[in-house]
């Protein structure tokens, strides 16, 4: 049986995380983030979520534990190839009409995505004059992204998605294995440019021709979920593309005038004025 | 939602269903979809474990012979009385306060994503005790955790018997930890739900 919490002291818990560390937990979807708080309870040690509370209000150094629990995303590179080979065959040629790009991944988590899009386009020749903001709102996972450092036994899953994903090379030429970890290339590093960035409290930094947001949508609620979509109608560029995971849309949203479906089954939008 | 006395025999009125199984569930589950009325006053939610590729065709597969609507259930989307929902491959199915549903890529529970449990907990905490959840024949553990919450927390509860189970780890697990309100075989539960639907309530109209 799950330990018993009560709506209330979740409420009261994300105010104080907000409060005291300026994280914005407050309006995700809360099925879910019950289920996580009542996970890092457990393995935090603490009897109720407001023992969990009073932890994290005189100890800031767990926080960072918590947030663990509360922002972790696993990902891989080219997950789902099908959109990966969709953005290769029918978003890629459009965008290499314009002499520049700026691509936007929010919701980064440790990397995979950001570098996946890298040696998409550098495949495809158009890295040279892209540039990607990687954003996300865990520090330690953006420095894990920095590092670009991945466990050699992930490597496996990770070629045969590059490859079904229809990779022209080979993903070894976008690594250097070093131990038992694969380092991405300097070449694909410098292109990307990791940044705290908060969906459900910052705003816009740039004009973007792409945006990449999969698997984050889902933990928001209603609210937050059209904040995050007006921030990217409003980011993008007239014609701009939108990717969503492959079970998000912006169905059952305000927002959903602002977009129109290019390829559906992969849950590629393009903005609409 | 409604604060009126509970009907003499002292249950709830049901306001959603949820079911979960893996092998061996969905012969049983055919049969009982197809059993019930075309109009039905609550959501059903299905979580059934089946390799990947097999759990994108399962809402075809329900639908077929089943005169309620089966469908895939989509994140946000409102739920729907009348309405027969499954999870979608590879996430977790979670019901929400706001009375729609929510997805999630979180860890697999029981080495399984979808997870019963993850649903039922989620229903449970918006459904509390009229909610109504079924755990079938099956060849793992998950379910039986969540349906003992449904039971402690005043739902009702239906366990496929074991007996009549093609594997009967996920009815057994289930029956090791409480007594549930049933324990039904396939035709008990074909015949047992739309009467346990068909509770009289002051705000539906008549069949």
């Amino acid at each position: 049986m799950r330990p018993g919490v009560t709506e209330l002291e979740i409420r009261l818990l994300l105010e104080a995380v907000y409060q005291t560390y300026h994280y914005d937990f407050r309006h995700y979807a809360p099925a879910s983030m019950k289920r996580r708080l009542l996970q890092a309870m457990t393995y935090m040690h603490c009897d109720s979520l407001s023992a969990l509370q009073a932890k994290i209000l005189h100890d800031r150094s767990v926080f960072p534990q918590l947030l663990e629990y509360l922002t972790i995303q696993v990902s891989e590179l080219f997950r789902d190839p099908e959109f990966f080979l969709a953005l290769r065959r029918q978003v890629l040629p459009m965008l290499a009409t314009y002499p520049s790009l700026k691509i936007w991944i929010a919701g980064c988590s440790t990397g995979e995505e950001a570098y996946s899009f890298a040696i998409l386009l550098a495949e495809e020749g158009l890295l040279d004059r892209t540039l990607i903001y990687a954003t996300d709102i865990n520090d330690q996972s953006l420095r894990r992204a920095q590092a670009g450092v991945y466990a050699l036994d992930r490597l496996r899953q990770f070629t045969l998605n590059h490859r079904a994903a229809g990779g022209r090379g080979s993903l070894s030429d976008y690594y250097h294995a070093a131990h038992d970890a694969a380092v991405m290339v300097p070449q694909l590093r410098r292109r990307i440019t990791f940044a705290d960035h908060s969906l459900a409290t910052d705003n816009t930094f740039s004009e973007v021709q792409l945006i990449s947001c999969r698997n984050v949508l889902i933990y928001f609620d209603h609210e937050l979920r059209d904040r995050a979509l007006n921030l990217f109608a409003e980011a993008l560029c007239p014609r701009g593309f939108l990717c969503l995971g492959s079970k998000e849309s912006v169905r059952f949203s305000a927002l959903a005038p602002r977009f129109r479906e290019l390829c559906a089954a992969e849950r590629i939008y393009r903005r609409i004025d | 939602m409604s604060a009126l006395p509970a009907e003499s025999a002292g249950a709830a009125t049901v306001a959603a269903v949820v079911i979960g199984g893996s092998a061996g569930a969905l012969e049983v589950l055919r049969p009982m979809l197809a059993a019930l009325p075309p109009a039905i006053s609550v959501p059903i939610v299905i979580v059934v474990h089946l390799p990947e590729r097999s759990q994108h065709q399962l809402a075809a597969v329900l639908n077929h012979g089943s005169a309620v609507a089966v469908k895939q259930a989509e994140d946000k989307e409102p739920i729907r009385a009348g309405q027969v929902y499954v999870a979608p491959p590879a996430y977790h199915l979670l019901m929400e306060p706001s009375l729609t549903f929510a997805l999630s890529l979180d860890d697999p529970v029981h080495y399984s994503r979808p997870a019963i449990d993850v649903l039922f907990e989620s229903a449970l905490d918006v459904y509390g005790d009229r909610l109504l959840a079924i755990l079938l024949s099956g060849a793992s553990e998950d379910g039986a955790a969540g349906l003992q919450e449904v039971h402690a927390a005043g739902g009702i509860t239906i366990v496929q018997a074991p007996h009549s189970a093609a594997v009967a780890i996920m009815p057994r697990a289930a029956l090791a930890l409480f007594r549930p309100t049933h324990t039904w075989s396939p035709a008990d539960l074909a015949a047992g739900l739309p009467q346990l639907l068909s509770l009289p309530t002051e705000c539906r109209s008549p069949p």
